[in-house]
């Protein structure tokens, strides 16, 4: 990583002072004067803290060990220890959203990076028109999932869709349902997740293409390496942090996303698109199954956590840093 | 930056590994370098025209009467045009300016809010010497990762209890107590040169005045960093929104948007175009005047994170 900017600012202030290091031993041996004024500075933030996320979470906790609806008040609550957990292991439509969640995620991620990588790569490059280009592919990033809903809903409308008229005019005879479609309406939402976040996965592959030194290319090039070997023995393993965080961010984010999926299918047809989070919406805003949803969340919880650490442990062994 | 890289990383992994060819031609472009350069440039706007496809779609069918937004071959550009859709949306039955009032609220709200009391905390993490301080530190970590969906219900179940369920607080307050923004900040109060700070504290300044008079005219950029995303996050949020409120007074614009689709036979593609581009609009604004900051914005967020 580059030096801070800031890191500059040193220099006009240290001459006159004592040095640097005198004055961090002067700190260190008087303790601040006071060290509730810590307390009183975090406290704001600490205290909305507690009581939008640590309570909340407590209160998830509890809850996913009992049956409750809203409706019938904290009376209610009918405990029933690990039924929620047990229940759920019995429910073959978690199993099933579970495996969705798998398919949604397991395509979008990987496919979105590898889109803004190839994006990012191209417009590292000389290429006209490159501001503009760079806001053609992140345009989609910063459009809110409604206005995506909405449009996407009518390109693949089921009897005017532009997008199909298009195919059928490329020659492809019989183009897909679509949304209408259990086989297509998981690719349909896979391809709106792909257009959509591949110009936040470019724009940060450009951030860490400008970190890999020149250097490393105009030696490649003076030994003769072909773009695809400069791109295999260079670029990709310095992307490779990169790459990772795009993954786990990417993994985490539309594992929990069911916003799209609310607008567009509602998890249909059938089940076909009833992912994790989807489910977890129903079962708490639709039937009223609180416990239930919050046992839904921590499995859920659980699953990411260990799918984060085992990218952790992939990634200690793999990323190469420069 | 360039100087601290080790030159001999490359060169030495390269050595032997491919024939010379003619040495020092590297600057000089010949044919087959040119050629390959069309074709990337050829196959990036092909592929970006796809990408804007959808985007342009959109705005053509906003300015397009009904009876012709599904008309094929697709005109992209419309005749005759019609802001009739745009008066509909912004006035009609479902107003977008009133949504837009609420969504500036909340986000101005958010933004303002979450400013100070992620600055405060994390000058406190940053600068501060107190008991517990790791500990509480590891525990807003430790959040980070939490689903989203896990404090759903429980958050509805506890804004019911406080009353804020169904108004903009619902939507305000969570949105003011940040983790994200707190640990963003703490990031970048770290790389400021804890020499300023004991210069300042000789001089007679107490935490409150270095907080405010040295550290943060220096994290502008990282301010105006979190500023930017904390304002389209809060802008483009649907999901937060939608478990959250009811009454159609108080809709965020996303929400607002539904009513034009929701009730799929009762309006037209073209009006949903007309509302889609109104609630883009703004964002776009925003980063083609910001674009620099706000690049810089999300690969502070991603790399540092």
């Amino acid at each position: 990583m580059a030096a801070h900017p800031s890191e500059s600012v040193i220099n006009p202030v240290t001459p006159g002072r004592p040095a640097p290091a005198t004055g961090t031993r002067a700190r260190r041996r008087s303790p601040l004067p006071s060290s509730w004024l810590g307390y009183l500075f975090i406290l704001p933030n600490l205290l909305g803290f507690a009581i939008f996320t640590l309570l909340p979470l407590a209160f998830a906790f509890a809850v996913s060990f009992a049956n409750w609806d809203v409706i019938s008040g904290i009376d209610g609550i009918e405990w029933i220890g690990f039924g929620n957990f047990s229940d759920l292991l019995r429910d073959g439509n978690f199993w099933g959203s579970l495996k969705n969640t798998a398919v949604y995620v397991g395509f979008s991620v990987p496919l979105t990076t590898l889109a803004g990588m190839g994006v990012a790569i191209a417009l590292n490059g000389p290429i006209p028109g490159r501001t503009i280009l760079r806001l053609i592919f992140f345009i989609p990033f910063i459009t809110n999932t409604v206005a995506i809903g909405a449009v996407w809903l009518l390109l693949y409308h089921p009897r005017y869709s532009p997008l199909n008229n298009g195919l059928r005019n490329l020659g492809v005879e019989d183009p897909p349902a679509w949304l209408a479609s259990s086989t297509w309406a998981m690719p349909a939402l896979i391809i709106i997740a792909v257009w959509a976040g591949a110009g936040y996965a470019a724009i940060i592959y450009l951030a860490a293409l400008q970190d890999i030194s020149p250097d490393l290319y105009e030696a490649a090039n003076l030994d003769g390496a072909t773009s695809w070997e400069r791109f295999r023995s260079i670029t990709f393993p310095l992307l490779t942090p990169t790459t990772f965080f795009l993954l786990v961010t990417g993994f985490i984010g539309a594992s929990q996303s069911f916003g799209l999926i609310n607008l567009m299918t509602e998890g249909g047809p059938g089940r076909a698109t009833t992912v994790l989070s989807y489910y977890i919406y129903q079962n708490g805003f639709e039937f009223y199954r609180f416990g239930y949803a919050a046992a839904l969340s921590w499995v859920m919880f659980a699953g990411v956590l260990l799918l984060t650490l085992f990218l952790w442990r992939v990634q200690r062994r793999m990323v190469h840093y420069e | 930056m360039v100087a601290a890289t080790p030159p001999h990383v490359g060169a030495s992994r390269f050595k032997g590994r491919f024939r010379r060819r003619r040495e020092g031609t590297s600057a000089v472009m010949d044919r087959g370098t040119i050629i390959r350069w069309v074709v990337v440039a050829l196959l990036m706007w092909l592929v970006a025209m796809l990408f804007l496809a959808p985007f342009a779609w959109m705005v053509a069918s906003s300015l397009k009467r009904e009876i012709d937004v599904f008309r094929f071959p697709i005109r992209w550009i419309p005749e005759p045009v019609t802001w009739a859709n745009y008066t509909e949306v912004w006035t009609g039955t479902y107003p977008l300016t009133k949504y837009i009032g609420n969504s500036l609220l909340v986000a101005v709200a958010r933004v303002v809010g979450e400013l100070f009391t992620a600055s405060l905390a994390a000058y406190a993490f940053a600068r501060m010497q107190f008991r517990g301080r790791n500990a509480i530190f590891v525990l807003y970590l430790a959040t980070l990762i939490i689903p989203h969906q896990l404090l759903l219900v429980p958050r509805f179940i506890l804004y019911r209890e406080i009353g804020i369920y169904d108004t903009l607080w619902a939507l305000i307050l969570p949105g003011i107590f940040t983790v994200f923004g707190t640990f963003l900040l703490r990031q970048f109060f770290m790389t400021i040169p804890q020499e300023l700070s004991d210069a300042a504290r000789v001089d007679g300044a107490n935490d409150w005045q270095i907080y405010w008079r040295i550290i943060l005219p220096l994290a502008k950029p990282a301010l105006a960093s979190l500023a930017i995303l904390a304002f389209v996050w809060s802008w483009n949020d649907y999901e937060t929104p939608l478990v959250m409120l009811v009454s159609e007074a108080n809709f965020t614009v996303p929400l607002g948007l539904t009513r034009y689709i929701d009730e799929g036979g009762g309006f037209s593609a073209a009006l949903i175009m007309a509302g889609s581009v109104s609630s883009v609009l703004p964002v776009v604004v925003i980063f083609l005047i910001l674009q620099r900051q706000f690049i810089a914005a999300l690969a502070r967020s991603g790399l540092k994170g």
